[in-house]
C-alpha cells in the first residue's frame, strides 16, 4: 500500500509538472489544462493521506485500501475522459460546420468567377 | 415544353447528388438527370473523393461543391441542403450517385410532394418486380428490423426507411439544414421529421443495381450501423417534444 501511494504521489507530481510545462509552452490551452490539474491535485492529496484512503475503504466495505485507491483513480479519470469526449464532439461539430461553409463559399466564388460549369 | 412536375418545378427545385468515389458512374447519372429534368439544376456534393468524381460531374454539366475533408454521407448531404436553403430553393430531390435511382421517378416524387402537401416524399423499392435488383440479406434484415422499430415511433408503417431517394419541401429543408444526422442519416432523419410533426409519403420507384463500385457496408459495419442508428433513434426520442407526440398530423 505504501509503495502504491508513493507511485501515485510521483505520478501526480509528474502529471502536474507535465501540464504546467505544456501550459508554459502553449501546447495546451488553459481551459483544457484545468481538468488535468484538478485530477492530478486530487490524486496527489489522496496519495498523501493514507488515513483518507483507509476511511474510504471502510466506507466502501473493502478489506484492501489499495482497491479503494484504484477505484478513486478510475473515477477521477473517468470524468476527465468524459469531459474530453464532449470537447472532441464539440470540436467535430465545429469542424463539420466550417468544412461545409468553406466548401459552399468556395463554390460560390468559383461560380461568380465563372469557373464552374 | 412538358408541363410535368419535373419541369413546372424546374426553377425552384434542386437535384442533389451526394457522391464519394463515384467517378465511374457519376457522369452517366448526371447526364441522365439532365436529360430527364432538363431545366433543373443538378448539384453534386463531392465528399473529398479520391477519384475523378468532381471533374466527371462537371463534365456532365453539374454544379459541384467539393468538401475539403471527407465528412461521411450525412455531412455531405447536409452541405447540399444548406446550399439549397441559402440559395432559396423551394424543394430538393436527393438521389444517389451510383445510378440505383431512376431519375424518371423524380417527377412522381415532386407531384406527390405538391398534391399531398407533405414535407417529404420517399422513393421506395416497388413491391414485387425490381428490375432484377435484389438487396443483400443483411440489408433486408436491417430494413425489417428498423421497420418494426419505427412503426410505433412514427405512428405509421414505412416500407424502406433506408432509402436515399427523397424529395422535400422548404420546411423540411430548413430543418435538415440546421440538424441532420451525420452517419447513416436516413432512419434518424425520419425521427427528426416526426419530432417536428412533419409528414411524409412514399412513392414506389424502380431501384437498379449499382452502375459501378461496391457498397461500403460490410458485416462488421452492419452491426455498427444497427447500434449507431438505434442510439441515434433513442437520442432523438429523448429530445422528443411532447407537443409533437400526437402523430403525423398537425
Amino acid at each position: 500500500m505504501d509503495r502504491l501511494l508513493l507511485v501515485l504521489t510521483i505520478a501526480s507530481v509528474v502529471l502536474i509538472a507535465a501540464v504546467l510545462r505544456s501550459l508554459r509552452r502553449e501546447r495546451i490551452r488553459v481551459e483544457h489544462s484545468v481538468s488535468w490539474l484538478a485530477a492530478a491535485v486530487a490524486l496527489l492529496a489522496l496519495s498523501l493521506s493514507p488515513g483518507l484512503v483507509n476511511s474510504a475503504a471502510g466506507w466502501l466495505g473493502l478489506a484492501e485500501p489499495a482497491v479503494a485507491l484504484i477505484t478513486a483513480i478510475l473515477v477521477v479519470f473517468m470524468f476527465v475522459f468524459y469531459r474530453y469526449s464532449r470537447v472532441v464532439s464539440e470540436l467535430k461539430d465545429m469542424n463539420i460546420t466550417l468544412t461545409q461553409r468553406v466548401a459552399i463559399l468556395e463554390h460560390q466564388v468559383e461560380k461568380r468567377d465563372g469557373k464552374d460549369s | 415544353m412538358s408541363t410535368s412536375p419535373a419541369n413546372t418545378n424546374a426553377s425552384t427545385t434542386l437535384v442533389l447528388i451526394p457522391a464519394y468515389n463515384e467517378g465511374a458512374s457519376i457522369r452517366h447519372v448526371v447526364e441522365e438527370v439532365r436529360r430527364t429534368c432538363p431545366l433543373m439544376p443538378v448539384l453534386v456534393v463531392n465528399d473529398c473523393s479520391k477519384d475523378a468524381t468532381a471533374s466527371e460531374a462537371r463534365a456532365a454539366g453539374a454544379e459541384v461543391i467539393s468538401l475539403p475533408c471527407h465528412l461521411g454521407l450525412g455531412g455531405c448531404v447536409q452541405t447540399g441542403y444548406k446550399y439549397a436553403y441559402d440559395a432559396g430553393y423551394k424543394s430538393v430531390v436527393r438521389i444517389d450517385g451510383d445510378g440505383q435511382h431512376d431519375p424518371r421517378d423524380i417527377a412522381r416524387l415532386l407531384e406527390m410532394l405538391e398534391t399531398r402537401g407533405v414535407e417529404m416524399v420517399i422513393g421506395v423499392r416497388a413491391a414485387g418486380s425490381n428490375g432484377g435488383f435484389r438487396t443483400s440479406l443483411l440489408r433486408r434484415i436491417g430494413i425489417s428490423f428498423f421497420k418494426l422499430l419505427l412503426r410505433p415511433i412514427l405512428g405509421r408503417s414505412v416500407s424502406d426507411p433506408t432509402s436515399g431517394f427523397v424529395a422535400m419541401n422548404r420546411r423540411a429543408l430548413e430543418v435538415f439544414s440546421l440538424t441532420f444526422p451525420l452517419e447513416y442519416p436516413e432512419i434518424e432523419a425520419l425521427v427528426v421529421l416526426q419530432r417536428k410533426a412533419f409528414r411524409f409519403e412514399e412513392v414506389e420507384s424502380v431501384m437498379r443495381p449499382r452502375m459501378a463500385g461496391r457498397s461500403s457496408i460490410t458485416p462488421v459495419k452492419s452491426v455498427y450501423f444497427v447500434l449507431h442508428v438505434l442510439l441515434g433513434v433513442f437520442v432523438n426520442i429523448l429530445r422528443y417534444d411532447g407537443a409533437h407526440a400526437r402523430g403525423q398530423g398537425r
